[in-house]
């Protein structure tokens, strides 16, 4: 049975008396023409000496003049190399292998270099790299103009050797005196930098993560014996049981979406089975088959239960929601053994610690203790301790590396109280942030694209890093100022070579650095430490408040942490769930804003309003604008860490409020919160009503498994539209308006979407950015619906009250949309990128007055933008709303002061993409770059293109594998067979467009 | 050669083999032949030597009246064996940390000419103004001198017509005065209706031509020739020298760019070759002008000439060159596609640089100019393991043996506007 559920983007679309969706599904653009803002007001027109003729005069002379001026071409400069780099071909691209490790963030990543200058960042596959977007968008952050340019004192910038002469005083006065000496650094998972720090002497070494994973660190150390995290491959589980963790986001450093999107895909009449518990909606949430709202607090418990009933095999008889879910949960697991695993995101030893005895007792095969995940070791614990002995006046010299704990630490003050009593406090850093500028020292390092370095971010499994740049600024990496510090002459490099060859790989440093990675064997194996018992451990947990209203905390996929904030890209990347751009919000249920009287408003243009509440939690409190969320728990709201960063930040990138004043004892629940509403509006950038579809049908289809599975014919779960042609009922595929064109010969590009694999995790939109200058457009012109994104993933919510059963039920139209409003308390998602289709027949070449979008034989859509005379009649035409307008010149210009308005951000342009100017339309184009060039390359070497040759920026950047791009003339590529899939179908295929992009069904593994 | 007094060892190399090879061949050789011995001293010794000055090695004109004849055939064969037995040999090696080069090829009349030309060397040939005759395509103006010459034409058919006619009616007398005769023709003139219609006709489609033409040239820049900052002659390296367009243009083949040399890539000559010969000459810019354009890369870079070294630690600076094809930012062109793929001559597109002094825009770079050759070009199929499926199948469907590129989609609006 096809799904016919009801699909809806926004709350506001269930309100049957909402004239806005209406306007908004009639009107194009949205937009009033601005006639008051160059019109003014009347008083001021008739008050003006400038009569209507002179006006025309003046326009008359400047045209003529501008015209006559244009006509002298600039005299433009050739400058060549003057000693050119022998491995540099001018116009060529380079690639590099290297590994990201911001503390935040892991992966190996491979990096584009033009003339010197990286531009991109891809995932090394060879090394199993994966990118989110925050990885993608970290090539833009090296060109920050607000970086710290080179090393400071407290009285500005200061040379190197007085660094060293300064610190190395301190650090022997230090010494003299007993003074503790200490080395704050983020996670860095970097072996060869703890050695160097181990090398200035007595070091206290502490881990500080900024969003602490220390509960899973100190849980694992418990049972297991060393600090660090278990891996876990999500591909292996058949079910997975998750409470609180959000691993499609940033759970335990992230990097599990390849390994879950695998088990995602039906194969063979299976797919995992995903139930999460939580209470904010998550893209782990968005993503499961079986989504639990639970308080924060309630999470506790459930993971309490879930331990009980699976290893001890006690199941409370006391009936509830919760209990259902958890004894359904506890079936599952139990049918499903070692192919079973269970995670939690709760930063609690003891919730951890039932996690890994769930897993250890049935043996799951989803979760090795032995390779460990490495990437997050933060301690709490050793944190406090530090920020005690500084105020106790114990510490001689601070050295903080890669951390910015005056922004990021809930008791900040404390620990700027804690430098005024260190000697010496010294920040390594890249930005010019908080920290820096309170420390007596702030040394400049560089971005990890200019740098060097060794990651081992899964035991066994190192990664090296390699600058690809040559430094922009006087920086010096951390490794290097503790080598000179530590009285040795050695550069990093060299160290590192050195620290290589003791490790004995068996490859050579060169083919290591080629490759990015290397790996080592590992011999021993983990297991429980003698003398580990769980009920002994469980006695000093502590019981979990519950309170009336819970705060959950959480990282956004754009900005993590925070630290990239001043990354343009990041602050406009929709959130993936709330679709929401360049804000942190507090989440509210739809039942508590009821309660409460708070409301999100959508005003003409579609944009969103939102009130204002005072969030208290013991004695911080903070503004923030509300924004009711379909799945919310009722009795929790959720918050994003990251945001509100002030110091070292563009005015514009200042945005939100500062969460973690809120983030008490590094637990991402808080309880005992209280919201009270404020006066104020807030005006969010929020995509979620742009661009819709006006009302069509035919976007998502889903399925379930059990009907996936039975049905014979793909009609049941895929059904061709019908169309009426001559009174007869027949499939819309059979009918054209159109002469076929043949497509048989070269290529034929297609790009395929599994609706199943895809997460929403927002790679690809980056990776979208980078390749093709997408410019950025700021929150007030994305409030405007005037976002240039090529590439949007549109959420859709659905309910199991669908138009069918209303029909067959004879339910009215009024209590239909009454009955959709209670599942939209928690309502399923599904995740749908969208971008131009590139329809064979397509409705926007026939409506281009001036032929400036035409079609390709290889299936793409041209748009050539110095014919384009910005019309729109294309963008009006184009059902799937994929065209943007340039409203304004986005680059040199000050009104946009993003990387395209700075000398040093220009430097991440693609140079084989035109920067489009002002007053022309633009959309995806498929990449046609990368496909001319990826031709070029075979014809230049005299040979076919390989099967799975072709690739565009969102199909490589894809860790999941939903998107797959390739030529359908090749019948060995994995492209034609997806096309020739039977989960395969278009978009608003009834109307007759055949597009080149095709999505495959959703299927969810639920009963029903 | 004329522009070249030295040249770089591998030249020198090349040369003489071959020169090895020639006079075993066809012992052409005259005794104390100075001509020959001047083609010789160019192929051999120049890189080294020269007659007037030291280089390398030391100046040679009059070494004969310096060194014996014999000792001089001993030391150019064989200088190392020479230096075994000889102490003046020995101190004589002295002179410079390079040893210098065996000859044992060179036979006793080859060195006799040499020697004769470096005791009295010919006069040098007269200066040859080698530039300033560039021809810059000019507007093509034909149409309108037809146009003007038949409105002529016509003006005077008129108005012979009109005497004739008033003549034969007899209602004027047979001559009249010349101002007479201009009146009439001036009321006649008035009068006629269709004339006036024709002349309006005439003045418009004129003022039309004249204005789209003028449309049309904006931004079109054929003949661009800007002055460079270093008169830098392709006729004498690429023309005269030889010197393959690619050699120095070396990205063409890989990339999107052709790429202009860099600095390093002069020096690969230009190490040895401080100074043009005599008798070069870029338009009225001769030898002591241009020696100085010479200085100017060296200056770039930082080489002593006199040393024959980089000098230490030189801040380098780029020579920053006047762009001359200019394609706008959103027309995209990829040389390789041109050079290696369809194998494009350069000279198709950027016209006979091997005859230009100073370098200008050949074609006029327009997207009709693009798509004309596209329209026309076929593509060779059959050297391209790419195009074998491709051309299996248009032969199977088609039943055509060659396609043009315009066949291909090479007319796309896509494949050049990204």
């Amino acid at each position: 049975m096809a799904s016919n559920k009801k699909y809806w983007k926004s709350v506001e679309e269930l309100n049957e008396n909402s004239s806005i969706v209406d306007t908004l599904k009639k009107n194009e653009f949205v937009e009033e023409l601005p006639t008051d803002e160059f019109l003014g007001d009347k008083e001021s027109l008739d008050n003006s000496s400038t009569t209507r003729r002179d006006f025309l005069k003046y326009v008359g002379f400047t045209t003529a003049a501008a015209s006559l001026a244009a006509c002298e071409g600039p005299v433009k400069k050739a400058i060549p190399y003057v000693v050119k780099p022998n491995e540099l071909i001018p116009g060529v691209a380079d690639y590099y292998a290297t590994a990201i490790a911001d503390g935040h963030d892991f992966a190996n990543v491979l990096v584009k270099v033009r003339e010197g200058r990286p531009i991109k960042i891809e995932p090394n596959k060879d090394a199993s790299g994966e990118t989110n977007a925050r990885v993608q968008a970290s090539v833009l952050s090296l060109y920050d103009g607000l970086r710290l340019k080179g090393p400071k004192g407290k009285d500005g910038y200061i040379s190197w050797n007085e660094v060293d002469a300064e610190v190395g005083e301190k650090i022997a006065a230090a010494k003299a005196s007993g003074k503790q000496i200490a080395f704050l650094s983020s996670s860095d998972a970097s072996p060869s930098t703890a050695n160097l720090v181990a090398s200035l002497g007595e070091v206290n070494h502490v881990v500080y993560d900024a969003v602490s994973e220390s509960g899973a660190v100190d849980a694992y150390e418990t049972m297991y014996g060393t600090r660090a995290l278990p891996s876990y491959d999500f591909s292996k589980a058949e079910v997975i049981v998750s409470v609180g963790a959000d691993f499609l986001g940033d759970w335990q450093g992230g990097g599990y979406e390849g390994g879950y999107a695998k088990g995602r895909v039906p194969k063979n009449g299976k797919m995992s089975h995903h139930i999460q518990f939580e209470s904010n909606l998550t893209l782990t949430g968005a993503n499961a088959d079986k989504r639990i709202k639970v308080k924060p607090s309630e999470q506790y418990l459930a993971m309490t239960k879930l331990y009980q009933a699976v290893v001890n095999g006690i199941s409370t008889r006391e009936a509830g929601p919760l209990q259902d879910a958890v004894q359904n949960a506890v079936s599952k697991i139990k049918a499903a053994g070692s192919k079973a695993v269970v995670v939690s995101g709760v930063n609690d030893k003891h919730i951890q610690l039932l996690a890994l005895a769930i897993n250890n007792a049935i043996q799951s095969s989803a979760m090795d203790v032995t390779i460990t995940n490495n990437t997050k070791k933060g301690n709490d614990t050793a944190v406090a301790q530090l920020i005690a002995d500084m105020n106790a006046g114990k510490v001689g010299v601070l050295l903080i590396n890669n951390a910015n704990p005056v922004y990021t630490l809930p008791n900040s003050k404390e620990f700027v109280d804690g430098l005024a009593k260190v000697d010496a406090s010294v920040a390594f850093t890249m930005a010019d942030n908080e920290t820096a500028n309170v420390v007596d020292f702030a040394l400049a390092t560089p971005h990890y694209l200019e740098s060097w370095g060794m990651v081992e971010m899964k035991k066994g499994q190192y990664s090296l890093m390699q600058p690809t740049i040559q430094p922009l600024f006087d920086t010096r990496q951390v490794q290097d100022s503790l080598l000179k510090w530590s009285g040795s002459t050695q550069s990093y490099y060299e160290n590192l070579k050195e620290t290589f060859a003791t490790l004995g790989a068996s490859t050579s440093w060169n083919q290591a650095l080629h490759d990015g990675s290397f790996a080592l064997e590992v011999t021993e194996t983990a297991s429980v430490v003698e003398g580990f018992d769980l009920n002994t451990e469980l006695k000093s947990a502590k019981k979990p408040n519950v309170g009336e209203l819970e705060l959950q905390l959480y990282t956004k996929t754009g900005l993590g942490d925070g630290q990239q904030a001043n990354n343009p890209w990041l602050q406009e990347l929709p959130d993936p769930i709330t679709r929401t751009t360049w804000d942190n919000y507090l989440t509210v249920s739809k039942a508590d804003a009821d309660a409460l009287g708070l409301e999100n408003v959508y005003v003409a243009d579609g944009a969103m309003n939102g009130d204002y509440v005072e969030l208290k939690s013991g004695n911080v409190s903070v503004k923030v604008p509300v924004l009711v969320q379909p799945g919310q728990a009722e009795g929790s709201v959720g918050l994003a860490l990251g945001y509100g960063r002030t110091t070292g930040m563009k005015s514009e990138m200042q945005t939100g409020v500062n969460a973690y004043p809120l983030y008490n004892d590094f637990n991402t629940t808080q309880t005992g919160v209280t919201i009270t509403k404020v006066s104020g509006t807030h005006k969010f950038a929020c995509t979620q009503l742009h661009n819709t579809m006006m009302g069509r049908g035919d976007i998502i289809k889903e399925t379930t498994l059990g009907v996936f599975n039975t049905a014979t014919d793909p009609e049941v779960y895929n059904p061709v539209p019908k169309v009426s042609l001559k009174h007869q009922e027949v499939d819309a595929t059979t009918v054209d308006l159109w002469d076929e064109f043949d497509r048989s010969v070269g290529h034929h590009f297609n790009l395929s979407i599994d609706l199943n694999s895809c997460t929403g995790c927002g790679a690809c939109v980056i990776a979208c950015h980078a390749e093709n200058n997408v410019p950025v457009v700021g929150k007030a012109e994305v409030r405007k619906s005037r976002d240039m994104h090529w590439l949007r993933i549109d959420r859709y919510y659905s309910s199991d009250m669908t138009e069918e059963y209303a029909h067959d039920n004879n339910v009215g139209g009024k209590e239909k949309y009454q009955k959709m409003e209670e599942p939209s308390a928690n309502p399923t998602v599904a995740f749908q990128p969208i971008m131009c289709q590139h329809c064979n027949h397509a409705p926007c070449e026939t409506v281009c007055p001036v032929a400036a979008t035409s079609h390709g034989r290889q299936g793409q859509n041209h748009m050539a933008y110095n014919r384009c005379v910005g019309t729109r009649y294309c963008a009006n035409n184009c059902p799937y709303k994929v065209r943007r307008f340039n409203w304004f010149d986005y680059s040199n210009n000050s009104e946009f002061d993003f990387n395209m308005n700075d000398d040093l951000g220009k430097m991440v342009l693609n140079p084989d993409v035109t920067v489009r100017s002002r007053g022309v339309m633009e959309k995806c184009s498929m990449c046609i770059q990368m496909t001319q060039a990826t031709i070029l390359k075979a014809k230049k070497e005299g040979r076919p293109v390989g099967d799975n040759e072709f690739e565009v920026a969102c199909s490589n950047a894809c860790s999941t594998g939903a998107m797959v791009f390739g030529d359908i003339n090749n019948e060995n590529s994995d492209i034609y067979k997806l096309k020739n899939d039977k989960r395969s179908y278009h978009l608003l295929e009834h109307i007759g467009t055949q597009p080149n992009v095709v999505y495959q069904v959703k299927v969810r593994n639920t009963e029903a | 050669m004329k522009s070249v007094k030295q040249q770089s060892l591998t030249a020198r190399l090349a040369f003489s083999s071959i020169a090895f090879l020639f006079f075993f061949t066809l012992n052409l050789s005259a005794q104390g032949d100075a001509a020959n011995g001047k083609k010789l001293f160019n192929t051999n010794c120049a890189a080294c030597h020269k007659l007037d000055k030291d280089l390398v090695g030391p100046k040679l004109g009059g070494i004969t009246d310096v060194r014996e004849d014999a000792w001089l055939k001993a030391w150019i064969k064989d200088n190392a064996a020479l230096q075994a037995t000889d102490a003046d040999a020995k101190e004589a090696a002295k002179y410079s940390p390079t040893a210098m080069t065996a000859f044992p090829f060179l036979t006793d009349e080859n060195i006799d000419d040499i020697l004769a030309y470096t005791s009295a060397p010919p006069p040098p040939p007269p200066v040859v103004a080698t530039g300033g005759d560039v021809v810059v395509a000019e507007a093509d103006n034909t149409l309108l001198y037809i146009l003007i010459a038949i409105v002529f034409v016509l003006l005077l058919m008129v108005v012979n017509l009109y005497r004739t006619v008033s003549e034969l009616r007899d209602d004027a007398p047979k001559r009249k005065t010349t101002g007479d005769q201009a009146n009439a023709i001036w009321a006649a003139f008035k009068a006629n209706k269709f004339l006036h219609f024709l002349l309006t006709i005439f003045f418009l489609l004129s003022t039309a031509y004249i204005v789209f033409s003028w449309f049309m040239q904006v931004g079109v820049d054929e003949g661009y020739q800007p002055i460079q900052p270093i008169e830098f002659s392709h006729k004498i390296h690429a023309g005269d020298n030889k010197i393959d367009c690619q050699y120095c243009h070396a990205s063409a083949k890989h990339s999107k760019t052709s790429g202009i040399p860099s600095a390093n890539v002069c020096m690969n000559c230009h190490m040895n070759i401080s100074e043009v010969s005599e008798g070069t000459a870029i338009g009225n810019h001769g030898k002591e002008v241009l020696d100085k354009e010479i200085q100017k890369l060296y200056d770039a870079i930082g080489w002593d000439k006199d040393k024959l070294q980089y000098i230490e630690g030189y801040e380098k600076k780029p020579i920053e060159w006047v762009r001359v094809h200019n394609l706008p930012d959103f027309a995209y062109f990829n040389h390789s596609q041109h050079v290696t793929v369809a194998g494009v001559k350069c000279q198709e597109c950027h016209g006979p640089v091997e005859e230009m002094d100073e370098v200008y825009q050949h074609a006029p770079l327009t997207m009709g100019w693009c798509i004309d050759c596209h329209r026309d070009t076929e593509v060779d199929m059959t050297e391209n393991g790419y195009y074998e499926k491709i051309h299996e199948q248009l032969a199977g469907k088609y039943g055509v043996e060659k396609v043009t590129e315009a066949q291909m989609g090479g007319m796309e609006c896509g494949k050049c506007h990204y």
